[in-house]
């Protein structure tokens, strides 16, 4: 498949319609353990996301990664906003102006994301945060570049799966759950589990 | 849930307008993105102190802003840090050759945005720089945490680097006075229920009528351990223990004690509880020489308080006792 800035843009209109579909899970996930405002944050970018886009979609999938990473940032707060804000900005900085990707793209592009949630966040694989979910999603896309798009974003979707859950046993290192120490074990993360939502949103998308 | 509101999408804004028209002599509010600055900003000649966060914890942050105290704050959603174009807003309408002082809680989205900010700032070649207060002793300060949050101690600094400003002193000085600031001064607060926030509906934790909640944050995010309900010599000595115990504090010392009440604890409890915490503290040898009691940082209508204790010297008695007329804090006038 042609994947070019029409198809990214159409891949964040299904991440966001799932963001609004779980927008009461991520609240339930963060209320035990930080101030219950995950999904309401990201629902509320995501939804000026998919506004901002309604209105004009830029000519290539760079410009539109990047008209979400400055909306997030402008509308999330939180601790979600500057992350998700980064890791869309790092992967359209990494994409530079090419107008069609493929799958080695892709993989660039999540790679890149990654290391702006690392360089925002500090966080590394453990902590209970959304690098649980993204890194090993990461590391599997990369392993399936050899068979194209769809399936890089398959796998990335099916290793964040794992990765959120492997959070539950987790004593949280970094965002508000660190404050509870051995009291936040037995939660998923809800960053872990919005990346996950949104990784298997794309991968849907694109299939 | 039972609240005056009309959408919880619209809270803060529709909260904003009502302060506007309430506090028209002192501040003025600018919308989307949201800042509360000083009536007579920019105060160009002076260092700029701008403090910000999520909404909920009312008369923090706006209620701060006047002569004397804050020029800017920047308030979030509930409970959610504001954006940086937000604060970035802020730090124009109030920021000339002077520079600005940027005060955050130590919360991961507080740090974040204000950092994105700082550096959005000083693309604009404004002097801006940050500090992170961290007086909250229920959190263990470790590097493997986001580590101590940034509570009621808040107040103290505002008022005292605002004064700083206020008198003239340069960036550098203002910056090293809340340092100084934040190095000692330290906190802790206790929650007798949940608070509900808006958007969600429901209370952000359930307890027991007999538990506390002890070392909570500001946030509703649960403390550290829950303990049984008792008299409240019981609790507030509990309290006094972990603050004093941690700086150390100690025989001697002149402090300011700072009596919060987290929105939900009527003043009748919270002098009650101001009471005991200065008998345990004149036990202890040390001499509370400046008082603050009320409602000042609070979690929306969660019952509960907090304790701050600020070492005290000549210089943050005079800052303490300067002048100051915001719509929560006025006295010197």
């Amino acid at each position: 498949m042609g994947c070019g800035a029409r198809e990214v843009a159409d891949l964040l209109r299904a991440g966001a319609a799932t963001i609004a579909e779980h927008r009461a899970e991520l609240i339930d996930l963060d209320r035990p353990i930080g101030d219950s405002d995950h999904g309401e944050n990201l629902n509320r970018g995501f939804t000026a996301v998919v506004s901002t886009l309604d209105t004009a979609v830029p000519e290539t999938p760079g410009g539109v990664l990047k008209i979400a990473a400055t909306t997030l940032i402008s509308k999330v707060g939180g601790a979600a906003g500057p992350l998700y804000g980064t890791a869309f900005l790092r992967a359209a900085t990494a994409l530079g102006d090419r107008a069609e990707l493929d799958a080695e793209a892709v993989f660039t592009a999540l790679r890149a994301g990654l290391r702006g949630v690392v360089a925002r966040g500090k966080a590394v694989v453990g902590d209970a945060t959304m690098v649980d979910a993204l890194s090993p999603a990461v590391d599997a896309a990369e392993a399936a570049v050899g068979d194209g798009i769809a399936a890089v974003l398959a796998a990335a979707a099916d290793a964040a799966d794992k990765g959120a859950d492997s959070t539950v046993p987790l004593v949280a290192r970094k965002g508000r759950a660190s404050y509870l120490g051995e009291r936040g074990v037995g939660h998923l993360d809800p960053g872990a589990r919005s990346t996950a939502l949104l990784l298997r949103a794309f991968a849907e998308a694109a299939r | 849930m039972k609240k005056i509101i009309n959408d919880p999408a619209t809270v803060v804004a529709d909260s904003l307008r009502g302060m506007a028209a309430a506090h028209a002599d002192l501040l003025r509010i600018e919308y989307d993105p949201d800042h509360i600055v000083r009536a007579d900003a920019p105060v160009r000649d002076t260092v700029a102190v701008i403090s910000g966060g999520g909404s909920g914890h009312e008369p923090l942050h706006g209620g701060f802003v006047g002569k004397g105290m804050l020029h800017a704050a920047v308030p979030g959603p509930v409970f959610t840090s504001p954006t940086p174009d937000a604060v970035q807003a802020a730090v124009s309408a109030t920021t000339g050759p002077s520079g600005a002082l940027l005060i955050v809680k130590n919360y991961t989205g507080d740090v974040l945005n204000f950092e994105t900010a700082a550096e959005l700032a000083s693309a604009d070649e404004l002097d801006v720089r940050s500090v992170i207060i961290d007086d909250d002793v229920a959190v263990a300060d470790s590097t493997f945490t986001a580590g101590r949050r940034g509570v009621g101690g808040t107040v103290l600094l505002e008022k005292i680097t605002g004064a700083a400003a206020e008198r003239g002193d340069s960036l550098d000085a203002v910056e090293a006075l809340a340092r100084k600031v934040i190095g000692q001064v330290r906190s802790i607060g206790v929650a007798l229920s949940a608070p509900t926030v808006p958007h969600v509906g429901e209370p952000s934790f359930e307890l027991a009528d007999d538990e506390v909640e002890f070392g909570i944050g500001i946030h509703g995010e649960p403390g550290r351990e829950r303990i049984k309900t008792g008299p409240a010599d019981e609790l507030v000595a509990r309290m006094i223990d972990a603050v004093v115990e941690d700086l150390p504090f100690a025989d001697g010392d002149d402090v300011l004690l700072f009596s919060n009440s987290m929105g939900g604890t009527p003043l009748v409890e919270l002098y009650l509880a101001h009471g005991i915490a200065e008998r345990l503290l004149a036990e202890r040898g040390i001499r509370v020489v400046r008082r603050l009691v009320g409602p000042y940082v609070t979690s929306l209508e969660m019952q509960g308080m907090s304790v701050t204790l600020l070492r005290m010297d000549d210089e943050l008695t005079e800052l303490w006792d300067a002048p100051v007329n915001t719509p929560a804090l006025r006295w010197g006038l």
